[in-house]
């Protein structure tokens, strides 16, 4: 499955479009690890779990958008966007979308 | 000296925290700005450009997504000053400094997987920033802030 974000594969040509395909999760992080953070708080820095976690969550938003552009029959996904949104407190949106092709 | 500390808990805590966000929040940010500063010297031949590419038939041989994050937030210190700075107005210099090495720190690591995978450059580079965690919901705070770099590494078959 080959991901881009701009309009096309470069260096491939598209010869079918199967409309957008998209894929999202709602992760929220474990006591622990929110303590830390609001240790973290007071001396400032990075929020080293924080950080994986979102990157894992944004992975799995991503392997659910190249599944469904599987089923669709599709090897590519262009123009891909990522959005993310606070839902609650301590959770949040991960989402990414694109539109799923098929390149020679 | 300990009675005085003794006998106002509250305003001694509050005197504490304050420095030490004050000294751990300095250092903290001037090491992160000299590892900048040195890794972007490293990673300046890799081409950045948020454009997207238009490349030659036979040009490209592979393309693939690249990303890079980071969540962070500042100290104690430089949150009361930005409050402080709400009454006032103003630049908010602790915030600026703040976010501008998140976006920096996120291009980097971008950066760095595209290097890794034997990328030659990098198009349509994107930056989104949002707040997350627990004040992200409520009104005039900011929490803990995520900055997101992603874009299209490209390689190339004749660098």
């Amino acid at each position: 499955m080959i991901l881009t974000n701009v309009g096309s594969v470069p260096g491939k040509k598209i010869v079918e479009h199967f409309g957008i395909v998209q894929g999202s999760t709602v992760r929220a992080k474990h006591l622990g690890r929110d303590m830390m953070a609001g240790l973290k708080n007071l001396v400032g820095g990075e929020l080293k779990g924080y950080t994986e976690l979102l990157q894992e969550s944004r992975q799995e938003a991503m392997d659910r958008m190249t599944a469904q552009a599987r089923q669709l029959g599709a090897n590519a996904v262009i123009n891909i966007r990522f959005a993310t949104s606070s839902v609650a407190q301590g959770a949040a949106e991960l989402f990414a979308y694109g539109t799923a092709v098929r390149v020679e | 000296m300990l009675e005085i500390v003794l006998s106002y808990p509250d305003l001694s805590l509050f005197l504490a925290l304050m420095v030490l966000g004050y000294t751990c929040g300095t250092v903290a940010e001037k090491r992160h700005y000299r590892s900048i500063i040195r890794r972007e010297k490293e990673l300046v031949k890799l081409m950045v450009v948020n454009a997207d590419g238009h490349f030659a038939e036979g040009a490209v041989r592979t393309a693939f997504l690249v990303n890079g994050s980071m969540v962070v937030s500042n100290d104690y210190f430089k949150r009361l000053l930005a409050i402080l700075r709400n009454i006032f107005g103003g630049r908010v210099k602790a915030y600026e400094s703040l976010i501008d090495r998140a976006r920096r720190e996120a291009i980097l690591r971008m950066k760095e997987e595209a290097r890794a995978k034997g990328a030659h450059m990098i198009v349509n580079l994107r930056l989104e920033t949002s707040t997350i965690g627990r004040a992200a919901n409520k009104k005039n705070r900011i929490g803990s802030i995520e900055t997101l770099a992603y874009g299209t590494a490209v390689v190339m078959n004749r660098p």
